[in-house]
């Protein structure tokens, strides 16, 4: 057991990360929560006036918000649909006897590593573009018209994008469950005559439901604030068709310089995040016992 | 009794899963083909697949006009530098929580992972105008200890859970046989950290590489790293798509070849341990 010496070593060895992290989570924290009481813009630096509430009453009644965070969730609830739908079936393909499995897993991984501002463009301009681009090739040889994606359909064209980087992610996950069952019981249930659809049905979808709980979890909270997809690709537009929260925030702190309001908004976005991060500790909490 | 598996089932799942991979895979083999081509042969329709004029002037031209290794060499000291920051802040407290816990041991891991939590977006204002007020805007310090600090929470998490594995047995018995923390850390844990250590490693280094949201916001040129200059491409004045592509490919081929060879500490790091 830790003698006296160790656990004062310890505390000693702990204290500056807990010490740098509760700064890094604080002081920004404490200054966007003052900020967004005051009426602040960088344009006017030398008048600003404390306005109490009114900028969250501005922010969460101007219509932009509630665009914003009405494509935020449909961006986060298809790309969750997706990872999932397609995911689920393609780790448990490569749970099969595969021969060259190994390669096949290089590549269904390899965009989860391709950095957000590549992935955007390539998708934009190799694959997307109305004219020149891969998919209106495919889309003419047989004989349809190509999707202008960015005109018509922008926001099913960055939920593609963010889902193409990370399907690889869910697939990687639920492929690490999968491996992990316990391959008697399987062998059990096939013994005593249960179908490849009843030992899906009764053992590897109980199983997976934790993982996939995980996934959700997390992809929730990296994909409340897409960011760099949305900024190199519309730049939010056309109008407001891809802002989402983070977007219009990032906009109005450092284009519109609307400090007080930008700070309303950050703090509506930490709240939302928060109720999601409350769930994800909690799973994670729970395994920490086991 | 290894479970019969008829050799129709092996090919049909080895061609689904093939064309699987392919697709997903399709857009980055699209890129590094367009990257060879000459910009005219990157716009031809219909699109040329191998048979075209094989060329590898967009590799020097992205270096001529743009400096491509001012960036490239300010991705790799921005993750780097912000990585191994993380590392030293992280080992002695992950050291401390996996082999001197507390009962506040839990909360504070749970905390730890809840201020990574924190969208950055909420916190944009004032890092943006402490670091102009600090003159830190477009510096490679500013973003390395931005993105140190971001990646903080998840190097502890990682290495928590591989110090979590050294049997504690045969620490104890290197203290029997008389051997202090020191010595004890240096030959006894050390050698059997290693593995996690470098996992670790290389988990974050390849985070910060493809960090995009404090480098967007915190850097235009001097301190650039990759992920600026590429989003530099997105200007609409004149289309350079063999050139995007070239500079694209050089960005992700070192990430995505370190990238491969961590794909199962991906997952733990990722999970925060919840899923092995």
């Amino acid at each position: 057991m830790a003698t006296q010496q160790t656990q004062f070593l310890g505390r000693a060895l702990l204290t500056p990360a807990v010490a740098l992290l509760f700064i890094w989570m604080i002081v920004p924290l404490a200054m966007t929560i003052y900020f967004s009481t005051l009426h602040y813009s960088l344009l006017d630096s030398e008048n600003w006036s404390f306005v109490g509430l009114e900028n969250f009453r501005y922010f969460l009644t101007d219509p932009a918000f509630l665009t914003s965070l009405q494509n935020t969730l449909v961006l986060v609830g298809s790309v969750l649909a997706i990872t999932i739908l397609f995911g689920t079936p393609l780790a448990l393909l490569l749970d099969q006897p595969v021969i060259g499995r190994s390669i096949v897993r290089l590549m269904v991984i390899a965009p989860f590593f391709v950095m957000p501002t590549v992935s955007a463009l390539v998708w934009k301009n190799l694959l997307m573009h109305p004219v020149s681009g891969l998919f209106a090739w495919i889309a003419t040889s047989f004989g349809m018209t190509p999707i202008d994606w960015f005109n018509d359909a922008p926001l099913l064209a960055v939920i593609l994008i963010v889902a193409w980087q990370w399907l690889p992610f869910a697939t990687l996950i639920l492929l690490t469950a999968l491996q992990s069952q316990d391959e008697e019981q399987k062998e059990a249930a096939e013994m005593d005559g249960a179908s490849a659809l009843s030992t899906f049905i009764y053992l590897t979808l109980p199983h997976l439901a934790r993982p996939i709980t995980v996934v959700i979890l997390i992809e929730t909270i990296f994909l409340l604030t897409v960011f760099a997809e949305i900024f190199v690709t519309t730049g939010g537009g056309p109008g407001l068709a891809t802002t989402n929260i983070a977007f219009l925030i990032y906009s109005q702190a450092l284009i519109q310089y609307d400090v007080g309001n930008a700070s309303a908004g950050g703090l509506v976005a930490v709240v939302i995040a928060n109720i999601v991060a409350f769930f994800l500790v909690r799973i994670v909490g729970r395994n920490l016992e086991a | 009794m290894a479970r019969k598996v008829t050799s129709r089932r092996v090919w049909v799942s080895t061609a689904a899963a093939w064309l699987f991979g392919f697709l997903i895979f399709l857009p980055i083999l699209w890129m590094v083909l367009t990257s060879f081509k000459t910009e005219l042969e990157a716009f031809s329709m219909p699109p040329k697949f191998l048979l075209f004029h094989w060329t590898t002037e967009n590799y020097a031209t992205v270096q001529e006009r743009s400096d491509y290794f001012h960036h490239a060499l300010n991705s790799i000291i921005v993750a780097g530098g912000s990585t191994l920051i993380a590392m030293l802040i992280a080992i002695p407290a992950a050291w401390s929580m996996a082999f001197a816990p507390t009962k506040r041991t839990k909360d504070v891991l749970l905390w730890m992972l809840s201020t990574k939590m924190m969208p950055s977006v909420g916190v944009l204002v004032p890092i943006y105008l402490i670091f102009r007020d600090f003159g830190m805007l477009d510096t490679r310090a500013g973003l390395v200890m931005i993105l140190g600090l971001g990646n903080l929470p998840i190097v502890i998490w990682m290495l928590f859970t591989y110090f979590k594995e050294v049997p504690k047995d045969i620490l104890e018995a290197a203290r029997m046989d008389g051997a202090t923390i020191g010595r004890e850390l240096i030959y006894v844990l050390t050698p059997m950290a290693v593995p996690g250590l470098a996992s670790t490693l290389l988990l974050n280094f390849i985070l910060a590489w493809n960090e995009a949201f404090w480098t967007l916001n915190l850097s235009t040129l001097d301190a650039a790293p990759l992920t600026v200059f590429i989003a530099s491409y997105s200007s609409p004045e004149g289309l350079f798509w063999a050139k995007l592509s070239a500079a694209s490919t050089l960005a992700i081929a070192p990430i995505i070849v370190l990238g491969w060879f961590t794909q199962r500490q991906l997952v733990r790091g990722l999970t925060f341990g919840a899923v092995k």
